[in-house]
């Protein structure tokens, strides 16, 4: 990933922003990403225009950061820079959250984009390095100049290739009928079906002309059509996605699930928990909140994960350069199925310090971004651990394949009742199966099986 | 059975709820005795949202006690029909 096509501007010069609003969409090759605003103050100028393809560290827009004084305190680098300029695909040098649109969702999920200093980064964009591909031997495992000029060489001719597989799309295309239309408005007008003649003839079509014709016509009931250059390579897709996007994601995947299979010598355990006295305290929760706002388990399952993980702190972290480096704190991946295939893994940044509330409002908003296609640059963090929770497709017990660069992957499967006994007399209760898939190089079994005692201690007293 | 306008009227309510979280589902092929938390791939987040749906389009509060009787298609319809005391 070394450059981005700036589809749609969220906001625009004179609006007021706060550190982690959504600002604007980029494409990658993947997938649209809403970009976070990692400033706040107020929009000055928009530097790109839609539709532009920009490099990954060029400049977007200028933030006034001066205008929001009053209202809290400046971030100290705004008073000595006068214009400070962002946010930009890439950050220079703010640490996070990180902006960059660079991971398709799925590579978030596998492999993080590591941490690596703005030049180094800059040297990556201009030689077409994805980052993600570099095996660092700095610092902590942090590419260095030199780990990106040997990649260099090495991607060429796999870079050359995927340039080949995906054409670059042209940043506004006229269509059969004439019209000037942005990629994203186009691929939109596919999804809601709304026919090109209806949009504005007189000057670019954008994402909003489209959605205000789909609006009037009520388009989103038609079938969509897919363009012959976007059609998914999955059968019937749930929601559409186009083919590029598809394609990019499972190669992603098996890209990455290939890489562990063939250097992560995996150990699995799994142990089953009674959740009933859990479960029967969620319900007591759930009675008392509104319908929209209540708590499924899977957020208890997650809670649970990350204070285990935080406890036995051997999992929760990456292995780098034959070594094991833990994390400072559990930043939660969770994978998410999409309808009609595909996989994200959205993460939860320090998981661990959140509350079963917090964590099902974030979980609830993150799925709903996976599958919208539409996550936020906060979204895309890097894992310290990842959990799937299968079981809500009916599986009983998950056996993972870790996420590489990472340790260890839980899962839980389905939570029904089971006969069980207690104090010596079987019944049905509510039990889960939980199980862990942890990296042999890392840790041992004993680490695991703490992991897992762990787990269900935090399972049996979730509390808000 | 005894009142098909109120089955329409409320299977509709049922199909239209489940489209919000399933838009491209075709509520024709689902077949109404099957798990429909299967038939529609729903997962649980999925299903809370569907039964949220529910409960804005029928006014009624849905308890998570009575999620058994929300199993497939025409269990919904048959639940919504019994709160809604068979009114049109």
């Amino acid at each position: 990933m070394t450059e981005g096509t700036l589809l749609e501007w969220l906001v625009g010069p004179g609006d007021a922003v706060r550190k982690g609003d959504a600002v604007a969409v980029v494409d990658t090759s993947k997938s649209a990403v809403e970009i976070e605003c990692f400033d706040s103050g107020t929009i000055d100028r928009l530097l790109i225009e839609e539709g532009t393809t920009v490099a990954v560290g060029e400049p977007l827009a200028v933030i006034d950061a001066a205008a929001t004084a009053p209202r809290e305190p400046a971030h100290p680098r705004a008073d000595s820079q006068a214009e400070p300029v962002a946010p930009s695909l890439e950050p220079a040098e703010r640490p996070a959250p990180e902006p960059s649109p660079a991971p398709e969702p799925s590579a978030a999920a596998a492999r993080a984009l590591p941490q690596a200093s703005p030049n180094v980064r800059k040297l990556a964009a201009q030689l077409g390095v994805d980052l993600r591909t570099v095996r660092g031997t700095g610092r902590r495992g942090f590419p260095t100049r030199k780990d990106v000029e040997q990649a260099a060489g090495r991607t060429a001719e796999r870079t050359a290739h995927v340039e080949q597989r995906e054409p670059e799309r042209p940043s506004t295309t006229a269509t059969s009928s004439g019209r000037r239309i942005t990629p994203y408005a186009r691929r939109l007008a596919a999804e809601l079906g709304v026919d090109h003649d209806a949009l504005p003839r007189d000057r670019v079509v954008r994402a909003a002309d489209v959605r205000a014709v789909a609006a009037d016509t009520g388009g989103e009931e038609r079938p969509a059509e897919v363009p012959d250059d976007v059609r998914p390579e999955v059968a019937v897709p749930r929601e559409p996605r186009t083919g590029a996007a598809r394609t990019g994601m499972r190669a992603a995947i098996a890209d990455a699930m290939a890489r562990s299979k063939r250097e992560i010598p995996h150990y699995y355990l799994a142990t089953t928990v009674d959740v009933t006295e859990t479960l029967e305290w969620l319900r007591r929760c759930n009675r008392d909140r509104p319908v929209d706002d209540r708590i499924v388990p899977a957020a208890v399952l997650l809670a649970a994960a990350a204070a285990a993980a935080s406890t036995v702190s051997e999992l929760n972290g990456h292995w780098l350069d034959g070594e094991f480096v833990p994390a400072r704190s559990v930043d939660l991946g969770v994978a998410v199925s999409l309808r009609g295939g595909g996989l994200v893994v959205p993460v939860l940044p320090d998981a661990a310090s959140r509350s079963v509330a917090e964590v099902m409002s974030w979980l609830r908003g993150a799925v709903q971004r996976a599958r919208a296609g539409r996550m936020r640059s906060s979204d895309l963090g890097a894992a310290s651990i990842t959990v799937t929770n299968l079981g809500d497709l009916g599986v009983d017990v998950v056996y993972g394949v870790i996420h590489p660069p990472q340790v260890a992957l839980v899962g839980f499967g389905a939570v029904r009742d089971r006969p069980y006994a207690v104090d010596g007399l079987l019944g049905a209760r509510s039990t889960v199966q939980a199980s862990l898939a942890a990296d042999h190089r890392a840790t041992d079994g004993a680490t695991g099986a703490r992991f897992l005692t762990a787990l269900q201690h935090h399972l049996h007293r979730a509390k808000e | 059975m005894n009142n098909p306008q109120a089955t329409d009227q409320v299977g509709e309510l049922v199909a239209v709820s489940l489209r919000t979280i399933v838009p491209d589902i075709d509520p024709a092929v689902i077949d109404g005795d099957a798990p429909l938390q299967e038939e529609a791939e729903l997962d649980s987040l999925d299903f809370l949202a569907f039964v949220a749906q529910l409960s804005k389009r029928s006014g009624l509060r849905i308890e998570e006690d009575d999620y058994g009787e929300l199993g497939t298609f025409t269990g919904c319809i048959d639940y919504l029909r019994r709160r809604l005391g068979g009114q049109g």
